[in-house]
Parts: structure tokens; C-alpha cells; sequence
């Protein structure tokens, strides 16, 4: 087990910089899950710390030591890849073990800890098979039980459940948080699914553009985004962002006749000289009967239980949570804690002394 | 809803045999006549200088005499000395060359073509080309011996030396296509695989016996096929090299098989021995399929 360190990490393609000035500091057994869009240099970062890639300028520490100059196989760590990389020519145990027997570990210690996973991960069955024999999920589990198996440093995880079927993806989640959870493994996970770093993370690093957008708990990040950008990322339906038109006595939403008098704002908000965004998400918007702003109503849809509509403001469709039980036609309102501001000219939130929760 | 199924499949069968019949109507004339007059002439007493003597049965005499026959014997003895030699050095050679080329190097595509110059020569050329570089007086190779002040070498002149040298000079013009079916199978296995194998603390030489290897060894292995048919089959290089001496010492069976059939004209004889060869290495051919058959299971 151990602390990974990183600072001021840089790697650049040629004249591509794929990570810019990176730092970040993953606690002895936790669980950080780097989350951004495709190319914002998440996997990068975590093929830097296997070793797989090297660092352009800044360094890689593990328990205080830097660890640049170390091959992959002296770094102790493990890892699981996007797309399965079982040795098809080897049968599932010897699969396991592999990292065992690359290293010259003893007969007796190999079959007592293949004993160890198998009972883990429930492979029994299939020790004897081959990797083709297995589904795509089982695959996985199996470079997982090969990645456990060394008791490594680190475990890192390359979007390990994004090849595989939605229905089992989320057993494998549920597992996977168990599985670190018991064995206290510091562990570093990739993934563009917000849904998955949400359940997952104990500590989310959110990425865009090669750079470190927002680290905090699921939690923070979701209720105290520090940009639009992070609070778009996070969270389904997506967060609505609506300009604010200053006008006397309060704020205009973008080209509707809604305006959101002082009394509604907080103090910071009143008081900020610049051009600022309003950004809200569906579930802080409700749809409700007699009261509200009358803002056009475009579409009224379910998911599952759940009820939505879409309303417009000039020309943008937002989102907003429909509460209505019958048919009257109903009006909009905001959900005071879950109003946050964002400076439209930075995409950087203001600080308003107010957290919805 | 059986109408629809079925249709399609009986416009497909007339399809297959619309498409296969040229070729198997060509397969039955260029392989199957040749292979039952061969047959047929085994059997009989018979020489292509004398077409209109009518053939007199010869049931198995052909063969026994040819098994009795300890020339013949020594000729198998050689063939499969050569087999082996150039075989295992054109193998291990050409898997050691693939594999520096399967990684991505400046000037790797110009290499590669030039590596794979001496497969485009016929066997003729090359043996001709290696009979003037090796010839003992004037031979370059014997030159260069004695530029770094050896004695001089009468390479075709003894039956050691030119087995080794015939086994050097197909290693020459056979190791690229070792190396083109090697490489090709190396840059086959999955970057992630390697990148797996690397996090999992195997050392380079670990990964290529581990990995490497094992996932090419069902190309490595046709190339095996391959090249033991076809060197068990040699002839020319050998017609030119060192036109079967010292004394008959570097005859390949082949090379028995054209002298019994174009010098003494014992066309059944020939024919006999031809059948011999060709029941060997169907049978080698069919073990080794069977084992490559077996080795792809998992894939």
C-alpha cells in the first residue's frame, strides 16, 4: 500500500500536451477516480504512474520516493486495461498467476494466494478454461483477480467496465468498491461515467484539457462545482445554464420576462460588478401548479418514476423536474439553495456563502 | 417464414459449385492426372526414351528395389541432415531478426526490403551465386579468409563442408521469409498484452518465451510446415551449387529423382522414388497440420 504523489506532472506528445502541470496527492488506501471527457488526459496520468509512459518534466512519487526512472515491473503496481489483456494462450489460472511466476514466487505462496482470489472473485469454475471461453465481464473479473493477486502498491484501473454489458457493469461496480474497500488497496480509477466515479470515488479528480479541473468528495463536486464546466460534467439531466441580464431591482433570465428580484439572490450576488451565469440543475427546478414563472413549456417526458419538462428561454431548452399530479398548466420555480452563480466570462463559480444540500 | 430460409440457400449451393467448379475441374488435371500416372508408372517397367515399347508390370519391384538400395538410403540420410540444418537456422535466425524488426525504427522500412531481396532470386541464381563466392581459388569468401589470415577452404570440395555450405545458402535465401511471417505475427499480439505483461513484472526475456512466442506460435509453426516441405523437396540449389558432389555425397532425394528420371531415363524407377517422397512428406505434412489444429484451440 501506498501514498502516490504527483508534482507538477507534465507529459507532452511532440508539441501535444497531453498532461499540463499536474499535481495531486492520493492517500495510502484511497480510492481516486481521475473523471473527464475523452483526450482530457486521464489515462495519460495514470499510464505516467504504471510507468507505461514518461514523464515530460515534474515527478512521480510513491511513499515519498520518486519513481520516474523505474520500469513498469519495479513499480509494484497493478493494473486492469479498458480492453481485456488476458494471455489468450494461457488458461485462466495461469492468467492469475502470471505476475506470480514473472517474478519467481514460490510454488507453495502461488497456489495458497491463487486459493486467496479464487475464493474472492468466485472463479472456481473456470480456472481451467481459457480466456475465450469467458464473457467479456468474467474477462475483466479475471484481470482483476491477476491485478490482486501481487498485493501491489497501487491498483490502477483504465475504465475497466467500459467494454462491458450495462447489466453487468453494475454488479462489477458494486464489487469493485467492496473489493477496495476490504483489501484497503490504494486505488486509482479512470472513467468518463460520472455515474461511476460518483458511486465509486472517495475523492473525485475531475480533468479537462490536460488539466486538473476540481478535486473533492462526490459529494462537493456535486453540490459546489467550482466551474460550469465541472458543474455541467457531473450530474444527470445536465446542469441548465442561464444567463443573467442585470436589470433595476434584480437579475432578467436570458430573453424570457422572468426576473429573479435582490430578495431572491444572495448578498454576494447583488453586490458582483460582473457579467455572471445562472446555473441550475433539473432537480432544483420544479414545475408546479398555480404559482411559478410562466415560462413556455416545450415537452413533459418520464424516466422510470421520475417526470421532467423542458422549458424554453429565447432559444435554448433547459431542464427542469415536473411535480405536477394533474393536467392544469403550471409555472416554474427555482429552488433558492440550488441557485449557483457563475462568472460568465471565467466559467468560475461565486462563492455565495450558501450550499444546497 | 421456411420458404424465405430456404431460398436463399439453394441460390447459395448453386452459387459455391458455380464458383468452385473452374478450379476443381484445373485441381483434377494439374494434381490428379500427374499423381495417378505417377502411380501408374511406379507399377510398371518403363522409360520415357522408349514411349511406344509397350510397359510390362512390375508390381512392386520398383519399390523393393529402391528400399534395398543403400544409395538411396544415403540419399534420405543427407536429405533429412540438410532438412535439419537449414531448417533450425533459418528458424532461429529469422524469429531473432523478426523480432528486432517488429519494433518501430528509423530506416526499418528500407531494411526490411533489402532483408527480403534473396527470396525474390530463383534457386538456380543463388546457386550459381554462392558457387563462384565459394569457389575455392577465386571465392570471395575464401578471399576474406584469408584477408584475416586463415587457410582457405575447399567449401563444395568435401561432403561436410558443402552440406554446411548448401545448409548456409538456403539459410541465406530462406530466413526472410522466416523474418516477413515472424514479423508479421509478432505485430500481431495486442500492444496491451505486452503493456499487461510489463505491469506484471515480466522480464524481457520472460515476456518473449511467455508471451511473445507462444501467442506466434501457430504462424511460426506453418512457417515450419512450409519450409520443412520445401527444403525436404530441394533440388536446383543443389543442381547448381554443387551439381550433387563431391561424388553423389550431396544428393537430395529430389536430386536422385531427376537423375534416375532425365539421366538414366528409369522413369518407373523415378516414379517409385517419387511416390516414397511424396508419401513422406504428406505424412509430416498431416502430423504437423493435426498438432497446428490443436495449438489454435484457444484462440
Amino acid at each position: 500500500m501506498a501514498r502516490i504523489d504527483l508534482k507538477n506532472l507534465s507529459i507532452h506528445f511532440g508539441g501535444f500536451k497531453a498532461v499540463d502541470d499536474v499535481s495531486l496527492t492520493v492517500n495510502d488506501g484511497e480510492f481516486a477516480v481521475y473523471l473527464g471527457p475523452s483526450g482530457c488526459g486521464k489515462t495519460t496520468t495514470l499510464r505516467a504512474i504504471a510507468g507505461l509512459v514518461s514523464a515530460t518534466s515534474g515527478d512521480i512519487l510513491f511513499d515519498g520516493k520518486r519513481v520516474n526512472d523505474l520500469r513498469p515491473s519495479e513499480r509494484n503496481i497493478a493494473m486492469v486495461f479498458q480492453f481485456v489483456s488476458l494471455y489468450p494462450h494461457l488458461s485462466i489460472a495461469e492468467n492469475i498467476i502470471f505476475p506470480l511466476k514473472a517474478r519467481g514466487v514460490a510454488k507453495a505462496d502461488i497456489a495458497r494466494k491463487l486459493d486467496w482470489v479464487t475464493g474472492i472473485f468466485k472463479l472456481g469454475d473456470d480456472l481451467r478454461r481459457y480466456p475465450s471461453a469467458l464473457p467479456p465481464g468474467a474477462r475483466q473479473k479475471v484481470a482483476l483477480a491477476r491485478a490482486v493477486i501481487r498485493e501491489p502498491a497501487a491498483l490502477l484501473l483504465d475504465e475497466p467496465l467500459s467494454a462491458i454489458d450495462e447489466q453487468f457493469r453494475e454488479e462489477m461496480r458494486w464489487e469493485l468498491g467492496h473489493l477496495q474497500r476490504e483489501l484497503g488497496v490504494t486505488t486509482i480509477y479512470v472513467t468518463h461515467d460520472q455515474r461511476e466515479a460518483m458511486s465509486l470515488a472517495d475523492r473525485i479528480v475531475l480533468m479537462n484539457h490536460s488539466k486538473i479541473v476540481q478535486v473533492a468528495k462526490p459529494d462537493t463536486i456535486f453540490f459546489q462545482p467550482s466551474s460550469v464546466f465541472a458543474g455541467q460534467f457531473i450530474g444527470s439531466p445536465s446542469m441548465n445554464l442561464i444567463d443573467l441580464v442585470p436589470v433595476s431591482g434584480g437579475f432578467r433570465l436570458g430573453a424570457s420576462e422572468v426576473v429573479l428580484t435582490h430578495a431572491e439572490l444572495p448578498e454576494a450576488v447583488i453586490r458582483n460588478p460582473r457579467a455572471l451565469k445562472l446555473g441550475v440543475r433539473p432537480r432544483d427546478v420544479r414545475l408546479v401548479s398555480g404559482a411559478g414563472h410562466p415560462l413556455p413549456v416545450v415537452d413533459v417526458f418520464s424516466v422510470g418514476r421520475e417526470k421532467y419538462f423542458a422549458f424554453r428561454i429565447g432559444d435554448t431548452i433547459h431542464q427542469g423536474f415536473d411535480t405536477l399530479t394533474d393536467s392544469t398548466p403550471g409555472g416554474v420555480v427555482f429552488a433558492p439553495d440550488g441557485l449557483m452563480f457563475f462568472d460568465a466570462e471565467t466559467g468560475m463559480r461565486l462563492e455565495t456563502g450558501r450550499i444546497a444540500a | 417464414m421456411t420458404d424465405t430460409a430456404l431460398r436463399p440457400r439453394s441460390t447459395g449451393r448453386l452459387m459455391i459449385i458455380g464458383f468452385l467448379s473452374p478450379t476443381v475441374i484445373l485441381l483434377l488435371f494439374m494434381v490428379a492426372y500427374p499423381i495417378f500416372s505417377l502411380i501408374y508408372y511406379s507399377f510398371h517397367n518403363f522409360s520415357a526414351l522408349r514411349p511406344n515399347e509397350p510397359m510390362t508390370w512390375a508390381g512392386l519391384d520398383n519399390y523393393t528395389y529402391l528400399l534395398s538400395d543403400n544409395d538411396i538410403w544415403a540419399r534420405f540420410v543427407f536429405t533429412g541432415k540438410f532438412v535439419f540444418l537449414c531448417v533450425s537456422m533459418q528458424m532461429i535466425v529469422g524469429i531473432f531478426v523478426g523480432y528486432q524488426l517488429q519494433k518501430t525504427f528509423r530506416g526499418r522500412d528500407v531494411l526490411f526490403t533489402a532483408l527480403m531481396l534473396p527470396m525474390m532470386l530463383s534457386p538456380v541464381v543463388a546457386g550459381f551465386l554462392w558457387r563462384y563466392m565459394l569457389n575455392s581459388e577465386w571465392g570471395v569468401v575464401n578471399y576474406l579468409l584469408t584477408v584475416v589470415g586463415m587457410d582457405k577452404v575447399d567449401w563444395l570440395g568435401q561432403s561436410t563442408a558443402a552440406l554446411w555450405a548448401a545448409a548456409v545458402v538456403d539459410t541465406w535465401m530462406w530466413t526472410p521469409f522466416i523474418v516477413l511471417l515472424a514479423t508479421a505475427a509478432f505485430r500481431g499480439i495486442p500492444e496491451t498484452i505486452y503493456e499487461a505483461a510489463e505491469v506484471d513484472g515480466a522480464s524481457p526475456a520472460y515476456l518473449f518465451f511467455r508471451i511473445t512466442l507462444p501467442m506466434s506460435a501457430p504462424v511460426l509453426f506453418i512457417a515450419l510446415i512450409l519450409r520443412l516441405i520445401d527444403s525436404f523437396k530441394q533440388y536446383d540449389l543443389f543442381f547448381a551449387l554443387t551439381g550433387g558432389g563431391p561424388g553423389s555425397s550431396t544428393e537430395t532425394v529430389s536430386f536422385a529423382v531427376a537423375k534416375t528420371a532425365f539421366s538414366y531415363f528409369y522413369t518407373g524407377e523415378a516414379s517409385a522414388l517419387a511416390m516414397i517422397l511424396l508419401c513422406i512428406i504428406m505424412g509430416l505434412a498431416m502430423i504437423l497440420v493435426r498438432h497446428l489444429s490443436k495449438m489454435g484451440e484457444h484462440d
